[in-house]
């Protein structure tokens, strides 16, 4: 069965006397990378220059805390089931009355992990929070020499409470990206039987 | 022989030596830049301007990482290898004529630490002992790698020194003498023996790269198949002078070639310039550092342009290419130099 139009038939055809000499061949190998000597290079030399990030990369989380202050996460786990590197993990609890300007909604996440050896900064977590709590931001993740500094808690993900020191997501939750993940669940569901029924036509 | 000419001959004994050691720790640092500069990268830049110091970190490093002498190995065998191979590599440099003779105050002081008249042969005896170090290395650490690198080492090497040694015969022929001296003094201007022998200096150029086991040659340490070679098991400086040794063999090789046929230290046309004989022989060292670096330039651009060929193929190439090779480039070299005795047969 033929795939694609880029399979080649193999041919072990005898190479000719020049082929064999090896010389002309060694001779435009180096002529090759003799004009790279000239090239510029490519190299980004990191702490000094760093590289352009794009507007949404995808670096270390924050967690959001709402206009008023209060933590924006419930708790609800879908962050973690969603992760395919299972890198999250939290335990919720109850707030307490008197809490509100604590804690968005009743329950709330006590401790909140996530192992940023694991993590493979896919955002699937940011796309499955129903509270725009979690995001992925441009900051790098720092590096270490224990396995255990990379686990990081809330004291790391949550963001401050000064607005110095809150961190801007508006890139990621624009709009279209807010309107988006309303509907996604929905929209997610009629490609899916779309392509289930162009499927089912195909036999 | 006068104490003068011990002083001056053990000053010029570790001129050499040292030049020799600084040439082989800069090519380290020469081998990384060309590397990053062919593959579009800096190369290391942190030590010092330009990672100018980069070697000296390397050296360091070597010395204090630990010195691991495995259990099972033969231990005075293994502290042997990498010394044999160092000291093979060091003694070549004593009959590569550095340059003419100096005169001072009426005395000639020759540029080059033994003139002997084998000189050529010395070089030979001298280049196969340095397999003995690999083999001694590889053998002694009893590890499979190790043994595989150290057999592929030695085979590459009988193979390529019976084309190399050919080749040299060739050139024997045409200059007459085994002395590496006189072969020099003898190119000077434009006889140069790549263009009397361009076929014998082909063939001696890559027989070269397969004696000093670089790349498309390197085959005894190659990392793909055989972890380290024959310094699998080595650690620490034990490693770095196996590592060292190759870079000082790439620039003896360098110097031999240049030597041997482009014209060691002389330069066309300088003579209508410089009559100063003094000046002319400096300016003769300098020529033929300038030819060992081109050289050496040439080895880490093939190193870094070529793929490794197959052991198969290194046999192939050795045995039935290189040495039929040598051979015709032997018998034209005969048929070139009897060509009157020749013809008067023929004619008559
Ligand atoms: S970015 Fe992906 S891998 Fe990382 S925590 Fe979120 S869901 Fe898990
Ligand atoms: S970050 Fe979002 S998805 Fe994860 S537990 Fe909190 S509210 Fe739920």
């Amino acid at each position: 069965m033929q795939l694609t139009n880029r399979s080649k038939v193999v041919v072990k055809k005898e190479m000719t006397f020049i082929e064999r000499m090896y010389l002309p061949a060694i001779f435009s190998g180096m002529f090759i990378t003799f004009k790279h000597l000239f090239k510029k290079s490519a190299t980004i030399k990191y702490p000094e220059q760093t590289r352009e990030f794009s507007k949404i990369y995808r670096g270390q989380h924050v967690l959001k805390r709402d206009e008023k202050g209060a933590e924006r996460c419930t708790a609800c786990g879908l962050c973690a089931v969603a992760c395919p590197a299972e890198a999250i993990t939290m335990t919720a609890a109850e707030r307490k009355p008197g809490e509100e300007a604590l804690y968005r909604e009743e329950k709330y996440a006590a401790t909140y992990e996530i192992n940023m050896l694991r993590c493979i900064f896919c955002g699937d977590c940011e796309e499955a929070c129903p509270k725009e709590a979690i995001f992925l931001t441009d900051r790098k993740v720092d590096s270490f020499y224990t396995r255990k500094e990379f686990i990081y808690g809330k004291s790391i993900l949550v963001e401050g409470l000064e607005s110095d020191k809150r961190v801007d997501v508006s890139v990621r939750e624009t709009k279209a990206v807010e309107e988006f993940k309303k509907q996604k669940e929905f929209a997610h569901n009629e490609t899916y039987d779309k392509n289930k029924k162009k499927t089912v036509a195909g036999h | 022989m006068t104490l003068d000419f011990l002083i001056y001959k053990i000053i010029l004994v570790l001129i050499v030596f040292s030049i020799t050691l600084l040439v082989a720790t800069y090519s380290t640092y020469a081998e990384r830049k060309i590397a990053a500069f062919l593959q579009d990268r800096i190369g290391p830049d942190r030590a010092g301007p330009f990672g100018i110091l980069q070697p000296l970190a390397d050296a360091v490093k070597m010395f204090m990482k630990e010195e691991i002498i495995p259990n099972v190995s033969n231990k005075a065998l293994f502290v042997l290898g990498p010394g044999i191979c160092m000291l093979t590599a060091c003694m070549t440099g004593v009959i590569i004529p550095w340059g003419k003779s100096i005169n001072i105050g009426g005395t000639d002081y020759p540029l080059q630490i033994a003139d002997v008249n084998i000189g050529i042969l010395y070089l030979f005896g001298v280049l196969s002992l340095g397999v003995y170090g690999i083999m001694i290395g590889g053998w002694a650490s009893n590890n499979k790698y190790s043994l595989l690198g150290a057999i592929r080492a030695s085979s590459q090497m009988i193979s390529y020194e019976v084309a190399m040694g050919i080749s040299i015969i060739a050139l024997v022929m045409t200059t007459g003498t085994l002395s590496t001296g006189e072969i020099a003094a003898q190119q000077h201007g434009w006889h140069w023996n790549v263009l009397i022998q361009p076929l014998g200096c082909l063939i001696f150029i890559i027989c070269a790269f397969a004696e000093t086991n670089r790349a498309p040659f390197d085959l005894p340490e190659c990392e793909t198949e055989l972890v380290g070679g024959y310094h699998t098991e080595y650690s620490s400086m034990k490693l770095g002078l196996f590592l060292f040794a190759e870079y000082i063999n790439m620039f003896i090789s360098s110097a031999v070639i240049a030597t041997f046929y482009f014209g060691g230290y002389n330069m066309p046309l300088i003579g209508r310039w410089v009559h100063d004989p003094n000046v002319l022989a400096i300016l003769g060292f300098v020529f033929l550092f300038m030819k060992i670096v081109g050289f050496i330039f040439f080895f880490m651009w093939v190193r870094w342009t070529l793929p490794r060929f197959r052991y198969d193929q290194l046999m192939n190439l050795g045995w039935k290419i290189l040495i039929p090779l040598s051979i015709l480039n032997l018998v034209l070299t005969g048929a070139w130099m009897m060509r009157h005795e020749i013809i008067n047969y023929f004619v008559k």
